[in-house]
């Protein structure tokens, strides 16, 4: 049963058996074992990163293609969303209706940008997706009728997802099983399928065929697969991966707006957590998502204390300041690039 | 054809040349009064000279090295911030209304500027980028994360907010002609931009360095094997693109009248339309760009503000539709 769920792809590493175990336990158990608003919020968030960084590694690590408008379809996913619960009303029809859409839009899009910049240079790729990229997000917060501008919009979902709703009378485990908790298990379980659906895509033939192109691109289309063609699916894939993401975040958050999806911060966090955590393999990016976003809820109460600690050296409070958090993780980033590109699953892999 | 005679001069493609004025021109009738066109025509000039300065040493650097340097942009804002610096220490000199004042404070900011911006792109090459030479990939992400630890550490070394940064007395104000208002900074910046491409032009096609240079981006294994070490003109290169950077840094912070950390990247993206629109690796092609989109974005920006970044986008589909490659194509594809 492992082997179809898993696609045959395994650990093939006890830590790293160990580590992902603990995260699955962690992700489904947190409701009860770390009770609290924040720590609820945390992990949601680990869940639906997990699900984005996989579907960008699909890009980066498995295909070799740099994207930066992966936040864009995160964003259309939160819209797609958004949009349909504000304007049509809290209903799973408008719900299935907004994601389908906003599905839709993404391939539509994937498909013409991959077509038409992928056929050139990995840097071409990268420039032209950065500046389509940020015309989404003027184009965001130039709509504000449609999209709320910058303050996003807050709406409803249907009633069984709210936190008011309650599920059960009696409490299970000292835990009020509300709304929020069926709310969350159900962004939990479906980063979960998606994420097994990725972790099948990548070790299908056609994975293969992708991880052909990054070695040798050359090589492959000699052996008569259009690189075009393959390259572009695997954009597509890794465009609608991002905006499920972006349909689950929205549903949890009951939010969307620019800095929860489109801002470009988001998009050097995805570019983090898959080199941290080992670009090429899809549990990487499971890796990398969670150390990632635990840092930047928690790493940040280290450095206080920390540059507490350190008053009156000069300029080292400063570096320890919590809001420089990223400065440590962006030379941390460098350091994986040059010393260990396969990341943390890869050194872990090694031994 | 006779034999033994020298190589047939190479045609100059005007065509790309003449849509600046074509879309001053296609403007004209859109924009309700000659002396709005006017303003609005100096204004993007002046855009357009500053993005030319920042973009010049990204293009070049692309095209000798091939490499593309994610992380440019933090030249312009390390320029900017390092020009603030200067200028605010000076303050007095700054509001007295006497030229000789007030030149007093800008030259030493824009050296500055320039050295620092440079010294942070020799250091750059050396230790970020040298080690990843010829791997595109890896080079998108390590510029991107020297971007990320540059910008952070700005933060720690001026601050997180935004500083007000008012323009020296003698340039402030502006002057009328014809009806139409003239502001003296966007001429400043216009001549400025102008003496920066006629001095990279001539060295560029006038000097036996410039020679090297042009023939290292149309080949650089041949001038390799010729004996030239095309490594160390290339650091060249970079330290003396990204003091150019600076400088475009210090001259869009004084147009804006205030720094932030976020300079650097925001301007990226129009860089990259402009090396895109102007083809990778172009001199030419990279100002024809640049004060292609400079105009584009002031004229959408006073007939439809909403779209103003919108249209630079629309502006390099049409181009890339009609030119693939860019505007002047280099050499190797």
């Amino acid at each position: 049963m492992f082997t179809t769920l898993l696609s045959g792809d395994f650990p093939r590493s006890r830590v790293l058996a160990v580590v992902l175990v603990a995260i699955l336990a962690g992700l489904v158990l947190a409701p009860f074992v770390f009770p609290g608003t924040r720590s609820l919020n945390v992990a949601a968030k680990v869940a639906v990163f997990v699900l984005l960084v996989a579907s960008y590694d699909l890009l980066l690590g498995y295909t070799g293609i740099v994207s930066f408008a992966h936040t864009m379809f995160f964003g259309i996913g939160g819209y797609g969303v958004g949009i349909a619960m504000a304007k049509l009303g809290a209903g799973w029809g408008n719900l299935a209706l907004g994601s389908a859409l906003a599905l839709a839009l993404s391939a539509a899009l994937a498909t013409a940008i991959g077509l038409l910049s992928l056929r050139v240079r990995a840097i071409f790729f990268a420039m032209i997706t950065l500046a389509v990229a940020s015309f989404f997000q003027i184009l965001a917060s130039q709509l504000s009728g449609f999209t709320g501008g910058e303050d996003g919009i807050t709406y409803k979902l249907p009633e069984l997802l709210l936190p008011g709703t309650k599920l059960v009378e009696t409490p299970f485990l000292g835990v009020e099983l509300s709304g929020r908790l069926a709310n969350y298990y159900l962004v939990v379980f479906a980063a979960l399928a998606c994420f097994l659906a990725l972790l099948r895509v990548v070790n299908s033939p056609f994975g293969r065929v992708l991880l052909s192109i990054r070695e040798n691109e050359f090589r492959s289309e000699a052996l008569g697969y259009r690189t075009v063609t393959y390259r572009t699916a695997a954009n597509c894939i890794g465009a609608l991966g991002a905006t499920l993401a972006g349909v689950l975040y929205a549903i949890w958050l009951r939010y969307t707006g620019p800095d929860t999806t489109l801002s470009f911060n988001i998009m050097i966090d995805i570019l983090l957590m898959v080199v941290i955590g080992g670009m090429g393999t899809l549990y990487g990016a499971a890796v990398g998502a969670t150390i990632f976003v635990i840092a930047q809820n928690y790493l940040q109460d280290l450095m206080a204390l920390a540059s507490a600690a350190a008053k009156g050296v000069p300029l080292l409070p400063g570096l320890l300041h919590p809001d420089r958090w990223l400065l440590w993780l962006g030379v941390l980033f460098i350091v994986c690039v040059y010393y260990f590109p396969t990341g943390i699953v890869g050194r872990l892999r090694e031994k | 054809m006779s034999h033994g005679s020298a190589l047939p001069a190479q045609r100059f493609d005007w065509l790309p040349l003449a849509l600046i004025p074509a879309i001053a021109l296609a403007a004209l009738p859109f924009i309700p009064s000659l002396p709005t066109w006017v303003t609005l025509t100096v204004a993007g000039l002046a855009m357009g000279m500053m993005i030319f300065m920042m973009a010049a040493g990204l293009t070049l650097v692309f095209g000798l090295m091939d490499i593309m340097n994610f992380a440019h942009g933090v030249f312009i804002s390390v320029g900017a911030y390092a020009a603030t610096s200067v200028l605010l220490a000076m303050k007095a000199s700054m509001q007295a209304d006497s030229l000789a004042a007030n030149l007093a404070a800008i030259v030493p900011a824009v050296l500055a500027a320039m050295a620092l911006a440079g010294f942070l792109g020799w250091f750059f090459e050396r230790v970020v980028i040298r080690p990843v030479y010829g791997d595109h990939l890896k080079q998108i992400l390590v510029t991107m994360g020297g971007l990320i630890v540059v910008e952070q550490l700005i933060h720690v070394v001026w601050g997180p907010d935004i500083i007000p940064l008012p323009r020296p007395a003698t340039i402030t104000g502006s002057f009328i002609v014809g009806g139409a208002a003239i502001e003296r900074y966007r001429v400043l910046a216009v001549l400025v931009g102008l003496a920066v491409f006629a001095a990279m032009w001539l060295i560029l096609n006038r000097t036996r360095l410039g020679l090297l240079i042009r023939a290292g981006v149309e080949n650089r294994e041949m001038v390799e094997s010729l004996g030239y070490r095309i490594r160390t003109l290339f650091v060249g290169v970079f330290i003396a693109g990204s003091a150019l950077a600076g400088l475009g840094g210090v001259m869009w912070a004084l147009y804006q009248e205030s720094v932030n950390a976020q300079i650097g990247m925001q301007m990226m993206v129009v860089l990259f339309i402009v090396l895109i629109i102007g083809g990778l690796g172009s001199v030419g092609g990279c100002f024809v760009g640049a004060l292609l989109v400079g105009l584009m974005a002031n004229y959408t920006g006073y007939l439809a503000p909403k779209l103003a970044l919108g249209s630079n986008i629309l502006l390099m589909v049409l181009v890339l539709l009609w030119r693939p490659r860019g505007l002047f194509p280099v050499g190797r594809g």
